[in-house]
């Protein structure tokens, strides 16, 4: 009988003052449609700053007078040391088609005059955490000088290497920064016209106490009501934003690659994510606000 | 969640009628003083003894402390020096989450009524019920009931500000006593109501009383008190000035019977509401 009593309660506190209800739903609404472009915004940018992370790598270059098994040694060795995710070999050949297809006309006379491949074999390295190249190489060749006789230099191309890392991180944290902004604005927001409209309830709160009511028996009406503003404001948040993505997003990521490039949350997921926050945020809410007039 | 405290409320209104029984206190204050964070001293070392089945009027000037000591009663303020027990229970050691079961056993009465806005006279004294888990078929034995014992039954539906202040009044007196509470608090139940319509409230509050349930009354209508010849506590600034049996007890006056005296010594016709 309880869980009915409650929910006939909160359904009649919704109808009979469906004005501040209404203004929740309305703030719950708009903070999901924020969030819901944010969040998609957030992850591409974090993304596509990783992609570009992941592209510190170091090289170690194979002396041209390296055996095969000297070779292989080495590739064990590279595989062997702590934070080397992957190792790619780069023989003299491929080193020379890589180096012709980024600049054909260079390499096209230069590999005629010269008669021979100028270029090395080579260890291309990445790295687990990009922040912590140096450690590998200075584990492959410390101070400059080659841990292996195979080894003729291992370059990280330290310039890049710090520019990129600087570039990102700086976009890291500026985002995760707005993310959090954006989050507590959403919290207060929320927090705020629920306030108010228990604000204008705090009459009958009184009264309920008086009469010998529990502070829970009071609470779940109002919690009822808050999952149900959450889930109605949730709704067509998602609604909206599921038309925005159909209409707008999709056809533009047919004809743009790059716009689907970067990993983003799947939409089913963001769904689901968006309706639980919405719920929880307003329930959550309404019980706390709610705490300040049960004081009686 | 039928609670245990709620049980002695029952019991108490099982005997209709009953001879008040002053032995038993149901209302004691020892030297209990409030002072309010302003530093104003509403209720100054104050001692009473209110026994079972008694009628006590609590009277005097505005501001003499009257509703502090009704609000003191409920525990919904904490007195700042002495002890208050209600049927033997201190209040001071009623832990906060056990308040609202004490209040279960306390029916209260405001000048003000504190009906709930959005709710019909039905579901108004149903809520008290429903506060302490009363199954559905209980709820509707008892409201409709509890609603004809006060003349209200036509107006099952009606929401509170539809009705005139003294049927408010009347269906607050309801929820108070929908669950025949052993003590009923009345602050100013008729402050806000004209002669005949007050006497029409009284007569309701006397008539609970009538069955077994200890009743306190604050109120500044000395007119009023001294013609019903109750136990009368006079406060002023705070300290109790006066505490007399006044008048007569007649054990065996029916309600209708009191209201033709009260009506007679007011001077009002005997026209007014059927009960």
């Amino acid at each position: 009988m309880r869980p009915g009593f409650f929910l006939r309660e909160a359904m009649r506190g919704l109808r009979r003052s469906s004005a501040p209800a209404l203004a929740a739903l309305l703030t719950v609404l708009l903070t999901a449609l924020v969030l819901g472009v944010f969040i998609p915004i957030v992850q591409a940018t974090t993304g596509t700053a990783n992609e570009v992370r992941s592209r510190v790598v170091a090289d170690v270059y194979v002396k041209e007078s390296a055996t095969q098994v000297e070779q292989a040694e080495l590739e064990q060795a590279i595989r062997d040391t702590t934070g080397v995710k992957s190792v790619e070999f780069i023989s003299k050949g491929e080193a020379l088609a890589r180096a012709q297809a980024k600049n054909p006309k260079a390499f096209k006379a230069g590999a005629e005059l010269l008669g021979s491949n100028p270029l090395p074999a080579s260890f291309r390295v990445t790295p687990d955490d990009p922040d912590r190249l140096d450690e590998v190489v200075s584990a492959l060749a410390p101070n400059g000088r080659p841990a292996l006789a195979a080894i003729d230099e291992v370059r990280d191309r330290e310039e890049d290497t710090d520019k990129i890392l600087s570039a990102t991180g700086l976009v890291k944290a500026l985002t995760a920064g707005l993310a959090v902004l954006l989050l507590v604005a959403s919290i207060a927001l929320i927090a705020n016209t629920i306030r108010l409209s228990i604000y204008a309830r705090r009459r009958e709160v009184e009264v309920m106490k008086l009469v010998g009511a529990t502070n829970w028996f009071i609470r779940w009406p109002f919690v009822i009501e808050g999952v149900i503003v959450g889930f109605f404001g949730g709704l067509l948040a998602i609604l909206l934003l599921t038309i925005a993505k159909e209409t707008f997003i999709d056809p533009l990521s047919e004809r743009f690659e790059l716009l689907a490039a970067p990993e983003t949350i799947d939409f089913p997921l963001l769904i689901v994510v968006l309706m639980l926050a919405c719920i929880a945020v307003s329930a959550v809410g309404s019980g706390i606000t709610l705490r300040r007039f049960l004081r009686v | 969640m039928a609670s245990v405290e709620a049980r002695p409320a029952a019991a108490g209104a099982r005997k209709r009628t009953r001879a008040p029984e002053p032995d038993v206190a149901v209302v004691q204050l020892k030297n209990v003083t409030k002072v309010y964070d302003g530093g104003s001293v509403a209720v100054d070392h104050a001692s009473l003894r209110i026994g079972r089945g008694e009628f006590v009027f609590l009277v005097g000037p505005t501001g003499c402390g009257k509703s502090t000591c009704i609000r003191l009663l409920q525990k919904e303020i904490e007195p700042s020096e002495g002890e208050i027990s209600i049927a033997g229970r201190m209040l001071g050691e009623i832990p906060r989450s056990r308040v609202p079961y004490l209040r279960r056993n306390i029916g209260v009465v405001f000048q003000d009524y504190k009906l709930l806005p959005n709710r019909t006279v039905y579901d108004n004294v149903a809520y008290s019920l429903q506060v302490i888990g009363e199954s559905r078929q209980d709820i509707r034995r008892k409201v409709p009931d509890i609603l004809r014992l006060v003349g209200l039954s036509t107006k099952l539906h009606n929401f509170p500000d539809e009705l005139s202040g003294g049927e408010q009044q009347r269906v607050s007196i309801a929820r108070a006593f929908v669950n025949h509470p052993p003590l009923l608090l009345a602050d100013e139940p008729t402050g806000n109501l004209d002669p005949e319509t007050s006497i029409g409230i009284m007569q309701l509050i006397y008539r609970i009383n009538r069955t077994g349930t200890t009743v306190v009354v604050a109120t500044h209508d000395k007119e009023m008190v001294d013609k019903m010849r109750r136990r009368v506590i006079e406060l002023r600034e705070g300290r109790i000035v006066r505490d007399e049996q006044s008048g007569l007890y007649r054990p065996d006056e029916s309600t209708t019977e009191f209201a033709i005296r009260l009506r007679g010594e007011l001077g009002v016709g005997p026209e007014g509401h059927p009960n």
